[in-house]
């Protein structure tokens, strides 16, 4: 019997035991995964949950129940590899060997990277969203606050869902006109890079947006610590930004198994091929998901649509032969935008989101890069096909890859 | 793909100005880089550069900020006080390599 063994059962190592549980045949391939939860949870959801507007039992389910049959689930956190012998050793020091191992282990905000963050006013005027504690911990801080100055602060990228700090910001807008409290509220957005998001059309186009709701953005700030005494944010080139109520997506880390064996950068992402997501250090490691260093964002869609790939690519290489179809960087992000709408972008390693329709060129009917009703509701409704259809690896009518055909690209960007 | 006449050479820059012929550079060429854009190379800033250099060769990619100081070993304040405001894009423009992708 060959071993195929899987780190992490989020997003990415969920739907890899699923499809690899149906294509790899049972009397050849035992399938282990690791995971250290005893629950998923749907991520997107903490943004809503911050805003008091998700039930809990919506976005949290048992991990054994989205395993398939003929998938053995090891409870445990892994504490390092040992490439030489081909084993993974568990925190609790249980070996597990593989013959291919998977690394799906994804990334965690870690608060404690940066001087000020991590200490006594995390929780009290320091927050987060992207942990299930910390949505909740700053749902119950939104819900009774009384309003002055809220910042919301990226640290450095890469991070995971890269919008969701924008969303928050439109979103905050929304929740705080509702409460007839907008007037006691000054919302400022701070971000390491040149503007709102990281490719220049929709960064304009978001950009237009936050403008529009009256949220100030301070660019290119690259943070240095947090004064825990005067509450501002102190950048490498002195500028400071004060805040009452600091909403921060902390620096996003890999696994340290990660960074100890040798196969990740100086984030811990491991460092793979960007079109098979085999490690270039090592032919039997491959990685998928946020864990990998692949220049595209960290997003549930990469995992969904590497995965459309990646059986193939894994059965070719177990043969030695070259992938047929490489992964293209290939991402979809829904944009909450507040007010019942919402925005989509679609783009890959080669092309920023353009204008368009999606998922059928010129037909939609979403439409691309564009504020509509139809949009957030798909958001909404994504919730569902990731439980039933996203995880299970069930076929989404969606390309792996992008098309550019329906797409117009502003004549000025 | 635009390109540039510099110290009577043509070379190969993107619409940004950052060169798209990594091999294109020599510290010539880098010095005249750094006038563009107002830096006055000292032996630091030099020190930095030739990280930048042979990281990239070893690599294929510009080293981000965080790199520049967990594995070259200049603080993040350094590269602040030696390329001031925006250290990662001028490093790279000065260091004739592509803007380093932290950005997606």
């Amino acid at each position: 019997m060959k071993r195929l063994v899987i780190l992490g059962a989020g997003t990415a190592g969920t739907i890899a035991a699923n499809k690899m549980r149906r294509k790899l045949k049972k009397d050849e391939w035992d399938i282990t995964i690791v995971e250290q939860a005893p629950l998923h949870d749907y991520q997107p959801g903490y943004l809503f949950m911050a805003f008091g507007r998700q039930r809990i039992r919506q976005i949290r389910r048992p991990v054994p129940r989205l395993l398939p049959r003929g998938v053995t689930l090891i409870s445990g956190s892994v504490e390092s590899l040992n490439r030489d012998e081909k084993t993974v050793v568990l925190a609790d020091q249980t070996v597990v060997p593989y013959d291919y191992l998977v690394i799906a282990t994804g990334v965690s905000p870690r608060p404690d990277q940066t001087p000020g963050m991590g200490g006594g006013q995390w929780g009290k005027s320091i927050h987060s969203f992207y942990t299930f504690d910390d949505a909740l911990a700053l749902k119950e801080k939104l819900a009774t606050w009384e309003g002055g100055r809220l910042v919301m602060h990226v640290t450095e990228m890469p991070i995971k869902c890269p919008v969701a700090p924008l969303e928050f910001s439109l979103l905050a807008d929304s929740f705080f006109r509702r409460r007839g409290m907008r007037d006691k509220v000054s919302i400022t957005f701070v971000t390491p890079l040149p503007g709102a998001f990281t490719r220049p059309i929709a960064a304009a186009t978001l950009g237009d947006l936050l403008g529009s709701r009256d949220i100030a953005v301070e660019p290119d700030f690259m943070i240095e610590r947090i004064d825990e005494d005067t509450h501002a944010l102190v950048s490498y080139d002195e500028r400071e930004v004060p805040f009452d109520l600091l909403v921060t997506v902390p620096v996003n880390m890999g696994a340290d198994f990660v960074g100890l064996s040798g196969l990740g950068d100086d984030l811990n992402l491991v460092e793979v091929d960007k079109g098979t997501m085999l490690s270039t250090k090592d032919d039997s490691i491959f990685a998928l998901g946020d864990a990998t260093n692949i220049p595209t964002s960290k997003a549930g869609a990469v995992a969904h649509f590497q995965m459309d790939l990646f059986v193939d690519i894994f059965l070719r290489h177990l043969a030695g032969k070259e992938a047929e179809e490489e992964y293209d960087g290939h991402a979809i992000c829904f944009v909450e935008s507040g007010g019942g709408k919402g925005l989509l972008l679609d783009f890959n390693y080669e092309t920023e989101p353009l204008p368009g329709s999606f998922p059928f060129p010129l037909i939609g009917p979403l439409r691309l890069l564009k504020e509509s009703r139809i949009n957030h509701w798909s958001k909404l409704a994504f919730r569902y096909v990731y439980w039933m259809l996203l995880l299970p690896g069930r076929y989404i009518p969606m390309s792996a890859h992008l098309s550019l055909w329906g797409k117009k690209r502003p004549k000025t960007a | 793909m635009p390109t540039q006449n510099m110290l009577g050479r043509e070379i190969h820059v993107d619409d940004e100005g950052f060169l798209t012929e990594p091999d294109e550079w020599d510290e010539a060429l880098g010095a005249e880089l750094a006038k563009q854009i107002d830096i006055e190379m000292t032996d630091r800033h030099w020190e930095v550069v030739r990280f930048l250099r042979a990281d990239f060769s070893e690599r294929g990619e510009t080293a981000t900020t965080r790199r520049v100081d967990s594995v070259g070993g200049f603080s993040v304040k350094e590269q602040f006080a030696l390329f001031p405001k925006k250290p990662a894009k001028k490093m790279a423009y000065v260091a004739g390599l592509p803007k380093p992708h932290g950005c997606v």
